[in-house]
């Protein structure tokens, strides 16, 4: 039954809650008697608290507790791990030692019946540590490389090593060849909305109001930790003030706040301040990377070679796919790729928006583009004589691939044709105008996801998933997926998401939860109409009775016969007559056998134009068009927003965003809103995304690909390309700096 | 207000945000002696005889409602409203005075209210986002933000409405490139910055 609002540009169903501040977010949720607790964080890198003196604090008016590692609870921290963690390692104990590991760690909570007092006990309390110097650059001397545990294992996603051919012979006898080194500032997340939880115990019973991109496993581990059955958690999270990945893993605050809220006996609110969002709850690791081309005089490659470390803590190995695209994005039959950590005194990093493929493909992209110029080819032509008919790495085909496809949209919506092929031949006045491409891929995911559907006697449907929606409009997309397959309006489908005692769903986040919720709603929906048509066959009241219920068709949410025109029941008369709503839970996954006859990938061309201050050396981007190969697009509207809100992180990665930290002690200098760059609304160019038709039958049964990694992916190289294009000059490193380019 | 003309008047117009950090910098004047109606949500004023208490009384009109209140002078405006009165929807972001998520409109003005200290403002007219609407009826840019994909996660989007409704009520909505220079002071990280310009240009234009 299609009644077509799947691939409608249809508005927000959450907008009117958005825009009227009716919309609540984790720290929203006040409680009656709440009170307030304020993280202490170390300001050293490395050593250990020798003393905490909290008498003078203890008596400032309004503190109810100070919890500090000599006081607080031993807590269980029974083994949990789900995927989202790193596989090898342990995540922190928050105040349960004296160790500090790195700056910013959790040393002390203070709780006070006000915001204000607790703040300014906080400022107040009194620590002395025993410090020794972190080592937080991974290009310090004595920062071995090691090999990520975890990517050698069967099966991962993540390789630590892969390759075929001969990839240093063939980079030896190349006729054209690079070698070039690449690196990658820190990123932090900086979602608008800072990490925040309202923690209240009922008895041995605790509920989390908390952001959270992954509520059952919130919910799991923090059962875990506190050592209590899992139902003895709830955890609601109706709405996400952005996150890009932050609140994927259950970061030590959410922890905190529940020990604070069973230590004072009240319901407890613990938000991280701006700075503490730079401590404690992750980032885009630091990456240097190496790319070696070798190619033909036509551009054909013959060797491939992509190495590549990210910075990872001392106690948690992260993993992201750094070099996964170079196996597959090109055809090429010497390849090799080499990925491994370099451990720092530094917090877990953790997955940002395209993580992996975002730093990897920077590197690829960017040398891609050098190899065109080595060549004297034209930078799209130099992808196109690289197309591959397979991927070559899994040695299997594309379930689909669409990216010359993108190139056509995407060289024509841009005017590629117009560009001059000579670096600094472009200008405007004064100004050296410069104009580049790259590819963006990331993987199509799914992974396993329940939804329950419920049938009302008013015609309408409940759908509950301990899904969540960061903003790319998740409670809209599934409502979408609902009403088309259950043949009701927008507004006959009650869409609910972000409680952990819904039926569960995966992390929201890897671009999956359109093919893994999207998916469990298809599967309930069709099995909430089987056992409403089991119903109706057995009514005698209804045109359908006696009529197995295989051969009843519903059109329009009415049930009838297959073939007869006569519209029988509707779901609401069912549920009327059988006095009680009508639900079915169903789930889904990948077919297993999919995955291994596929390769399942999104594909993408970006193009990007920047205009180079050739005096002062400011770089704008002026206008930029992605075309992407998606699969099938549930809402284009909601889509273009969420792509070009990604093209515009993809130009902070590109320009402003670098966490820099003090080598002395590891403190994040710039640590505040104002000095953390990003980019602003007079920053925004003219921005077009693209979607090119394209019909997946096998990657999941929604046709699905997803969208919010791929958005970002493409533009950092595109603009770097650019501006090389306007300058003459190659920047290996992000962000690109106003002294980067000077000296032109 | 002079901050106001200050800025309308300058050759060099400063962000939006200067104006709140100046007006932190102002002293707190005179406050007249009301009545105390205790808080109504989760962080009630504290209790009268509190040992080390300073407080201070102060009157507001929010969302047309009067309160009065007995405040901690160290309050911040964003404070009171999200953790005394319930006022939600006012969002705190990184209560450095850098993001613009905690804007609201402090007697027609608009403010960040994380730097603007809820007790230097006695008898002033707070509206915020809960407080712009006509009973079901949007106001007109809270219906074009709708419209225009001016949103995502939402949580930048209160902000970013009562700065465009003072934007436009400034004069600072006459073209798409005065709307991005004007309304730089609110970050919406998600980047739904083409949304929000093409709202409050269609605002902008019918008001």
């Amino acid at each position: 039954m299609t009644t077509g609002v799947i691939g409608k540009p249809l508005p927000r169903v959450d907008g009117r809650a958005k825009v009227s501040g009716s919309a609540r977010y984790a720290a929203d949720f006040n409680q009656p008697g709440q009170v307030y607790a304020v993280i202490v964080s170390a300001t050293v890198g490395l050593g250990r608290v020798t003393d905490i003196d909290s008498t003078a604090i203890e008596v400032m008016p309004g503190i109810i507790a100070v919890i500090t590692h000599r006081n607080a609870p031993r807590l269980a921290y029974d083994e949990h791990k789900s995927y989202i963690d790193p596989a090898v390692g342990e995540r922190l104990h928050v105040l349960q030692d004296d160790r500090v590991r790195f700056y910013g760690q959790p040393v002390a909570i203070v709780v006070a019946d006000t915001l204000d007092r607790a703040e300014r006990a906080a400022a107040a309390l009194n620590i002395a540590y025993e410090a020794e110097r972190p080592i937080v650059d991974p290009l310090e001397r004595n920062v071995e490389p090691i090999v990520p545990e975890a990517a050698t294992r069967e099966g991962s996603w993540v390789h630590a090593d892969s390759s075929r051919g001969d990839p240093d012979g063939a980079l030896a006898s190349a006729p054209a060849k690079l070698d070039e080194a690449y690196d990658i500032a820190r990123e932090n997340h900086n979602p608008m909305e800072p990490h925040a939880t309202v923690a209240a115990w009922a008895g041995d019973r605790l509920t989390l109001w908390s952001k959270s991109q992954f509520v059952v496993n919130e919910q799991a581990e923090i059962a875990a930790i506190f050592g209590i059955p899992v139902a003895n958690v709830q955890v609601i999270c109706p709405f996400i003030g952005g996150a890009f990945g932050t609140s994927l893993r259950t970061w030590p605050h959410v922890t905190l706040a529940a020990m604070a809220a069973r230590q004072v006996g009240r319901a407890v609110k613990l938000v991280l301040t701006r700075k503490q969002m730079f401590f404690t709850t992750g980032h885009r690791p630091r990456t240097l990377q190496r790319v070696a081309l070798g190619a033909a005089p036509d551009g054909k490659l013959v060797s491939l070679i992509h190495e590549g470390s990210g910075e990872t803590s001392r106690y948690e190995e992260f993993i992201e796919a750094l070099t996964n695209a170079s196996g597959y994005m090109y055809s090429c039959p010497n390849v090799r790729t080499e990925y491994r950590l370099r451990p720092l005194d530094i917090g877990t990093p953790n997955h940002m928006r395209g993580p992996g493929e975002a730093s990897g493909i920077f590197a690829l992209e960017c040398a891609m583009d050098e190899l065109a110029y080595a060549l004297a080819i034209d930078p799209v032509e130099l992808r196109r004589r690289n197309e591959p008919a397979i991927d070559e790495a899994e040695n299997k085909p594309f379930s689909s691939r669409s990216l010359m496809k993108c190139y056509d949209v995407g060289s024509d919506r841009f005017g590629w044709a117009n560009r001059t092929y000579e670096p600094r031949s472009m200008r405007d006045g004064r100004l050296l105008i410069g104009m580049g491409v790259a590819s963006a891929s990331y993987p199509a995911y799914q992974a396993p996801a329940s939804a329950r559907v419920r049938l009302r006697a008013d015609g309408s449907a409940e759908v509950e998933v301990a899904a969540s929606d960061m903003g790319p409009g998740t409670y809209t997309s599934m409502t979408q997926v609902a009403a088309e397959m259950l043949g009701l309006t927008l507004e006959q489908v009650h869409f609910r998401l972000g409680r952990s005692d819904y039926p569960p769903a995966p992390s929201h986040g890897g671009s999956w939860t359109m093919a893994s919720v999207g998916s469990a709603i298809r599967a309930a929906c069709l099995a909430v109409k089987t056992e409403a048509a089991r119903r109706a066959v057995v009514d005698e009241r209804s045109p359908v009775f006696g009529v197995a219920h295989e051969e009843v068709e519903w059109v329009d949410g009415r049930a009838r016969r297959r073939g007869d025109a006569a519209p029988g029941p509707s779901y609401g008369e069912l549920v009327t007559i059988a006095g009680a709503p009508i639900e079915a839970e169903a789930s889904s996954g990948r077919d297993p056998e999919i995955a291994k006859r596929y390769s399942m990938h999104a594909f993408g061309a970006v193009f990007a134009e920047v205009a180079v201050d050739p005096d002062v050396g400011t770089i704008r981007v002026r206008r930029a068009v992605g075309a992407y190969g998606i699969g099938r697009v549930v809402n284009p509207r909601l889509a273009r927003s969420q792509c070009t809100g990604g093209m515009i992180g993809g130009i902070g990665m590109a320009l402003m965003e670098r966490t820099v930290l003090d080598p002395r002690d590891g403190r994040p200098v710039n640590a505040h809103m104002a000095d953390y760059l990003v980019p602003v609304n007079l920053d925004i160019p003219m921005l077009e995304a693209h979607f090119v038709e394209e019909v997946d039958p096998h990657v999941n049964p929604l046709g699905v690909k997803g969208l919010g990694e791929i958005a970002l992916v493409g533009m950092a190289p595109a603009i770097a390309n650019a501006v090389f294009h306007a300058t003459g000059k190659r920047v290996r490193t992000l962000p690109i700096r106003i002294e980067d380019v000077l000296s032109v | 207000m002079t901050d106001r003309e200050h800025i309308a008047g300058s050759s060099h117009p400063l962000p939006p945000s200067a104006i709140s950090r100046r007006t932190v910098l102002q002293l707190a004047g005179g406050s007249a002696s009301f009545a105390v109606i205790p808080g109504v949500s989760a962080q009630p004023a504290p209790a009268p005889g509190d040992p080390g208490k300073v407080l201070q009384r102060v009157r507001l009109i929010v969302n047309g409602e009067a309160r009065e209140l007995e405040l901690d002078p160290r309050q911040s405006l964003l404070d009171l409203l999200r953790e005394t009165l319930d006022l939600t929807g006012t969002k705190k972001g990184c209560n450095q005075g850098a993001c613009g998520a905690c804007t609201v409109l402090l007697n027609g003005r608009r403010v960040v209210s994380c730097l603007t200290l809820a007790a230097m403002h006695d008898g002033a007219e707070i509206v915020t986002i809960e407080g712009l609407a006509e009973g079901e009826e949007l106001h007109p840019l809270q219906s074009a933000f709708i419209e225009h994909e001016g949103l995502q996660c939402g949580f930048c989007t209160p902000g970013q409405i009562m700065s465009g409704v003072a934007c436009i009520a400034e004069g600072h909505a006459g073209s798409p490139e005065e709307i991005q220079f004007w309304m730089s002071g609110n970050i919406c990280r998600c980047g739904a910055y083409p949304g929000i310009v093409a709202a409050m240009a269609e605002a902008a234009g019918a008001g």
